[in-house]
């Protein structure tokens, strides 16, 4: 019976909570990606 | 035979010529088969997949892939970033000239062409999304005809017309991009209503949404493949402004790309997550989908920011095609491979030979119109008479 949801409650709680860890990872991410795309740009000015 | 005229015929016997000749042939053939004996003779659909391909591929390929038009204009218009001025035109045509024949599909799949305008005109399903479609569809068709007057005006001369129509420029534009927002967003959202029909990995609310942001990527993607296949077929017509600036276009439309790229891959795994999809990633069509995601949109984002920071002209170029490549499949995906996914074999759909026949016909018909065009008319080069007047 583990990983079943029985109420939408716990399947929110779940969902949401994974959600919001991968939301910090991509913030993280996509300045990373962002420094990465413009790391040349700087060297140019 | 007179030399001149054995040349003059020699020169219309290209490769290009010939195989475009034959698809147009067969393609009149079963045009003709489609409006006199309709859809069952020449389509495999069935009440169980009423779209086919003149739908997943003509009008859903169609739409997002000629994107390059709002897209770029406004970049220039909008955001005033001039200095990709020269790719304008180019992109204007062939966002006119797809979406012209994305309304020619619909002709082939609705039937009746004659009744076109009855959703305007004697009875509006204003609370339909279709009808949201075909208004959007057909006024930025109209947006797009005026946007490319100008060329046309220029060509014959017509100078009057052609100033009076250059002063909209700026509010066809947001018109352009308003009309844009709405239906390729209004696309994604027409499979909202199929939950229980579209496999859970594809099936999201925020398909609109994916819709949108995958039209920019392919709209930045396509100006990219498309410069690159005009310099290489039409670099005499080219002014040296066109010629000096296509690299410039290519650096800044690739790192726009790998933004958007990068951006739409985060949602899409979110996507996976709201929905708690991830078991679904072991099975078949889990792999197909990883496949989508990793390849046609992780990868090209990672080629686009790696050709952008080592100013590798050829690797943008390269990544351009997958990214086109990434965007038809999933438009596919969506529409038709991962549609009806729970249906046994013997009721998928597959196109019927002559529906292939008829996207062939209409893809043919864009290719002669866009080489007839760029021909003859200022697209790659500015008119003498019109020199500074942007």
């Amino acid at each position: 019976m583990e990983g079943m949801f029985l109420t939408l409650h716990e399947f929110m709680v779940y969902t949401k909570g994974i959600t919001y860890i991968l939301m910090v990872l991509a913030l993280l991410g996509i300045t990373g990606f962002w420094l990465f795309l413009t790391e040349g740009d700087e060297a140019e000015k | 035979m007179s030399e001149e005229s054995t040349t003059a015929s020699r020169s219309y016997l290209t490769p290009f010529n010939m195989i475009a000749g034959i698809i147009i042939v067969l393609g009149l053939i079963v045009t003709v088969l489609r409006f006199t004996k309709g859809l069952a003779t020449v389509t495999n659909l069935s009440d169980y997949n009423p779209w086919g391909i003149w739908i997943g591929f003509d009008l859903m390929v169609g739409v997002s892939l000629a994107a390059g038009g709002y897209v770029t204009s406004a970049a220039v218009y909008l955001f005033g970033m001039k200095k990709y001025h020269s790719a304008v035109r180019p992109a204007i045509l062939t966002g006119f000239l797809g979406y012209a024949l994305v309304v020619l599909a619909l002709h082939y799949d609705v039937g009746r062409p004659w009744r076109l305008p009855y959703p305007f005109l004697v009875q509006q399903g204003t609370t339909s999304l279709l009808f949201e479609v075909a208004a959007c569809v057909a006024l930025y068709l109209t947006v797009l005809f005026l946007e490319f007057s100008p060329a046309a005006l220029e060509w014959l001369g017509l100078k009057k017309i052609r100033q009076w129509i250059v002063r909209f420029t700026l509010v066809l534009t947001i018109f352009g991009v308003v009309l844009s927002t709405l239906h390729q967003s209004s696309l994604g959202a027409l499979f909202l209503i199929a939950p229980s029909k579209l496999h859970p990995l594809w099936y999201s609310s925020y398909l609109p949404v994916y819709f949108f942001i995958t039209s920019i990527i392919a709209g930045l993607s396509m100006v990219i493949f498309e410069g690159t296949l005009a310099h290489r077929y039409f670099a005499h017509k080219m002014d040296p402004v066109h010629l000096e600036e296509k690299d410039q276009v290519a650096l800044g439309f690739g790192k726009a790309a790998a933004l958007v790229l990068a951006g739409y891959f985060i949602i899409k795994v979110i996507g996976i997550s709201a929905g708690n999809h991830w078991h679904l990633l072991g099975t078949g069509y889990g792999i197909w989908y990883l496949v989508e995601l990793l390849g046609f949109v992780g990868l090209p984002c990672f080629l686009y920011a790696l050709g952008v920071r080592e100013k590798n002209l050829v690797l943008i170029r390269w990544t351009a095609v997958l990214t086109v490549i990434g965007v038809v499949l999933n438009r596919l995906n969506i529409s038709l491979i991962a549609f009806n996914w729970h249906l046994p074999s013997s009721e998928r759909y597959f196109p019927h030979w002559m529906e292939i026949v008829i996207s062939a016909f209409i893809v043919t018909i864009g290719l002669v119109a866009y080489r007839f065009i760029v021909s003859r008319m200022p697209i790659f080069y500015e008119h003498p008479d019109y020199k500074e007047s942007h």
